[in-house]
């Protein structure tokens, strides 16, 4: 068996050889099958047809070999007591709980009545099927608490890019505190696209729906473009609140992050809210625009 | 060295940094390797080793490994074929620890992973492994414990042969082939789960569209965008962990290090590549120098000359070279191009040779993942495979195919559906080709996959694709070595038909960072059972777009060719994306078996079965 390598044209060449030896059977053996069509069996999974495979065993005009070449031994007490038994089995990774809370956004803006603090962060702790969604955004005005809500849900995935939302919503800000019950989708509508569409059922028979996304474009694999948007619909009118039922407002973002590290990343931008319809017109009662842009600084974090 | 848990004597005298000197084996005419430049070698058959935590510095930061005997690789173990081994494996580490002997044949309780061979080894515990080696060639050992292998637990081992070997060379290499991280593989793997793209800076920018744009047109680069878009991926997905944490190391040398081996001109030098990695595939060569491959995963094949090879995680390849110039540049680029091993073969130490640029970065293309010619909007369609054609299938004489194996059919009705489903035989995918030119056969899924919230793809053509050099070696003006060149110097060992044939696809979920057999982790699956003495054909199908270096512990994978014929024999097979692959394993090896992707973190995520071999 001793073959000395002289060069690796030499190599070569004996390796042609072989491959031509290999292939050479398999050619006969088509030939010794007229029915079939060879043209047309090229498809075929040899995987899922057992036949084929037996079929060049007999083409090789060789019958099939019952026993291995490589004599199996027999067992001997050694080899079976060398089985270990213990079945609590090996340990994995694979079930272990995760977790992933991202603020995404934790700004300072520039607004119309002075300077705002904004937040809106979310963030998971489970398995990769079932986990516990924590959501929170609100808004502080000149030290002063404007809006502020924390939802508690229950994400179910039920596809590879879509989970189903259950639980609860609590408002702090404005007026009264208020409790709702959520049921939503979230999910990934195209790479980098994440969206969220949520219904809730507050406890005074107030009824919302909120639909938000977000989409990365990168101007560099650390400079990236967010664009955000928001819109929030509510059954009837809450004046209290200043929400009126139908499409109530939108939120638009445009921030500009630079990933210092993956979960540090400063960014700056610029926000534009509008309001709608009656919302619209407590807003102006209240004396304020229905519209406003404020330019933002902030800073996204993860952990 | 301040090696905290050392108190050998045979450690001492290494550096803290490079720990190895090198890994050198001067081709002794009698069989001893200890001497000069190679303080790391144990050969014999008693050894002593120890698990236990050294301080290292690869990048300019000192940080704390996790070692065997303190050295990063642990020693080169070189045991003879047909003798009896001894092993004593002692821990100092505070966790349980274990050592798994690639690719070797052993008994059960020899293998090493804990739960499956023995329960591990306790902290300040000891295990004694004990066998017979019935092999030789080119392997390695590492743990099996969470991360441990990605933290330093790894060493290179050669068996050498009892008979003659069919080649001949004057001097012998070990060229181990390792990613290392400052950080806690823990802290990796936490990331991963959170952002699974965490570690890849080279994603398609606005300024890469841009230049799409300009150079194929509007239409065809926002189609591009669209496609991968819709299927959530991102074509620049080519390892889950880069050069942005890792440094890559040979013998355990960073590329600035150099590892260097000497040679005296005229010399035939064995090279033993081993890919020890946690995560990282290598593309190989030595610019200038032809090297001719004899030898896969520790057996021989008939010689291969190339240019280059790409080395999966876990495989060994060796190579003979003969080089005839002073210096040469040993040069491993990881395969997503963001970083490299790199050593020199010289003639004198100090001296070196042009290190070459990385490579382009290829992107993943849909034929790659074996999404190849299908029209995307159409793909909801093809499930129920309405591009078969039965018709052209009439022109089989079935009286002349008694082999059409009917009984190997029934045997599959009784396996268990979710694992194997693809036995149905409404389902068999025998297409026509002349009606689908250019693709390859469409694979059915099993129903564990189907509405899987954690299978995020499924490949619509497969190829076993054994000729393909892979993503970012084609056509690159070298010969690169591929697995249709690899050949076994000898036949099928055991020569049987496959009695039944077991399909497993291989599947995942990038952005969750979820790996599986069949669309079910480890954690969820039973044992696959196969029967002690059969022969039987495992036929894997990636439906990722990841490629996964598949090991079975305790028995050979026989690589077969597209026409179910055997190949070449190993312990790791490598598989593509939108690849199909087939290989026949004789269960001889009664106990329970490890089976897995090895790659570190899709195995811990789930790309693990239990194989138990039973009576």
């Amino acid at each position: 068996m001793t073959r000395h390598i002289q060069s690796p044209l030499l190599s070569m060449m004996v390796m042609a050889g072989l491959a031509q030896g290999i292939a050479a059977p398999a050619w006969a053996a088509g030939n010794a099958m007229p029915g079939m069509d060879h043209s047309q069996m090229q498809g075929m999974d040899h995987g899922q047809m057992q036949g084929m495979d037996s079929m060049q065993g007999m083409q090789s005009m060789e019958a099939p070999r019952t026993t291995s070449r490589t004599p199996i031994p027999e067992l001997t007490a050694a080899d079976r007591a060398a089985v270990y038994e213990d079945h609590g089995g090996h340990m994995m990774n694979d079930s272990a709980l995760n977790s992933f809370f991202l603020i995404n956004q934790l700004e300072w803006q520039d607004a119309d009545e002075g300077s705002a603090l904004s937040w809106d962060a979310s963030g998971w702790i489970g398995d990769d099927i079932d986990r516990l969604w924590l959501r929170t955004e609100g808004e502080r005005t000149n030290g002063k608490t404007e809006e502020a809500e924390l939802q508690a849900l229950w994400g179910h995935a039920i596809s590879p890019w879509w989970d189903v939302v259950t639980g609860v919503r609590q408002d702090f800000k404005p007026d009264e505190p208020q409790t709702w019950a959520a049921l939503g989708i979230q999910g990934m509508a195209l790479y980098n696209f994440e969206t969220q569409a949520t219904a809730y059922l507050g406890e005074n028979g107030q009824s919302a729906m909120r639909l938000e996304g977000d989409y990365d474009i990168l101007l560099t694999n650390r400079l990236i473009l967010q664009p955000t948007a928001e819109a929030n619909f509510h059954g009837k009118n809450d004046p209290a609140r200043a929400v009126g039922s139908g499409l109530s407002n939108t939120e638009l973002g445009l921030r500009l992050r630079y990933e210092i590290r993956r979960e540090f990343a400063p960014y700056i931008g610029v926000t534009w809210n509008r309001t709608y319809g009656n919302t619209a017109d407590y807003t102006r009662e209240e004396g304020d625009d229905r519209s406003e842009a404020r330019l933002v600084l902030g800073m996204r974090m993860w952990f | 060295m301040q090696t905290k848990t050392s108190r050998r004597t045979f450690v001492k005298g290494l550096t803290a940094g490079g720990i190895l000197g090198g890994l050198g084996l001067w081709r002794a005419p009698v069989w001893a390797v200890t001497g000069p430049g190679q303080p790391n070698a144990l050969s014999g058959t008693d050894f002593d080793l120890f698990i236990g935590e050294s301080p290292v510095n690869f990048t300019g930061h000192s940080r704390i490994a996790q070692t065997i005997n303190g050295g990063i690789p642990g020693p080169l173990l070189r045991w003879r074929e047909g003798d009896t081994v001894t092993l004593r494996v002692r821990n100092r580490l505070k966790d349980t620890t274990s050592i798994h002997w690639h690719g070797i044949l052993l008994p059960a309780n020899m293998d090493g992973v804990p739960g499956l061979s023995f329960k591990g080894i306790e902290p300040d515990g000891q295990y004694v492994y004990q066998f017979k080696v019935r092999q030789n060639g080119t392997y390695w050992y590492h743990s099996h414990s969470g991360f441990q292998e990605q933290s330093g637990v790894y060493g290179p081992l050669v068996i050498d042969a009892k008979e003659p070997e069919p080649f001949q060379y004057e001097r012998d290499y070990v060229v181990m082939l390792t990613d290392w991280t400052d950080e806690d593989p823990a802290d990796v793997i936490r990331k991963l789960k959170k952002q699974s793209d965490y570690y890849n800076y080279n994603k398609r920018t606005v300024g890469d569209f841009i230049d799409d744009v300009a150079s194929k047109g509007w239409g065809a680069a926002v189609a591009d965008r669209k496609m991968w878009a819709e299927m959530k991926m991102n074509p620049t997905d080519l390892a889950d962990v880069s050069g942005a944490t890792y440094t890559y190391l040979m013998n355990g040398q960073a590329p600035d290090m150099n590892w260097t081996g000497l040679f005296r001109p005229g010399e035939r030098i064995r090279l033993r590549f081993i890919n020890g990695s946690s995560m990282t595939y290598f593309d190989v060569r030595i610019p200038g120098l032809k090297m001719t491959v004899v030898a896969s995963d520790g057996q021989y094949v008939n010689p291969v000359p190339v240019d280059e090879f790409r080395i999966a995680v876990a495989e060994t390849y060796d190579v003979i070279i003969e080089p005839t110039e002073q210096a040469y540049t040993l040069f491993a680029q990881s395969m997503d191009r963001t970083g490299y091993a790199r050593g020199t073969l010289a003639t004198h130490a100090g001296l070196s040779a042009p290190v070459p640029p990385l490579d382009p970065r290829p992107l993943v293309t849909m034929d790659d993942m074996g999404m190849g010619g299908m029209d995307h909007g159409g793909m909801a369609g093809m499930g129920d495979m309405s591009g078969m054609d039965h018709g052209s299938m009439q022109g089989m004489d079935h009286g002349q195919m008694p082999a059409m194996d009917h009984s190997a059919m029934q045997d599959m009705q009784g396996m268990d559906q979710s694992e194997m489903s693809t036995m149905d035989q409404g389902d068999m995918p025998m297409m026509d080709h002349g009606a689908m030119p250019g693709m390859g056969d469409m694979p059915a899924h099993p129903a564990s996959e189907q509405g899987n919230p954690l299978v995020d793809m499924q490949a619509m053509s497969v190829k076993p694709k054994l000729d393909d050099p892979g993503m970012g070696l084609r056509n690159n003006g070298r010969k690169v070595l591929t697995y249709a060149d690899l050949r076994s110097t000898f036949p099928d060992p055991d020569g049987r038909e496959p009695g039944r044939t077991i399909e497993l696809h291989l599947t995942g979920h990038m952005e969750k960072f979820v790996w599986s057999f069949n669309g079910v982790k480890f954690s969820d699956a039973e044992p696959l059972l196969f029967k002690y003495g059969e022969r039987l054909r495992i036929v894997l199908i990636n439906d990722t777009m990841m490629t996964h270096p598949i090991h079975l512990h305790g028995m050979w994978s026989d690589l077969e060719d597209e026409n179910g014929q055997f190949m070449v024999r190993k312990h790791t097979l490598d598989v593509p994306p939108g690849s199909r692959r087939s290989y026949r394993v004789t269960a001889d090896a009664l106990g329970r078996w490890a089976y897995h992707c090895h790659l570190l973190f899709h195995m811990e995520m789930g790309m693990f079965r239990e194989i138990r071999v039973q009576e």
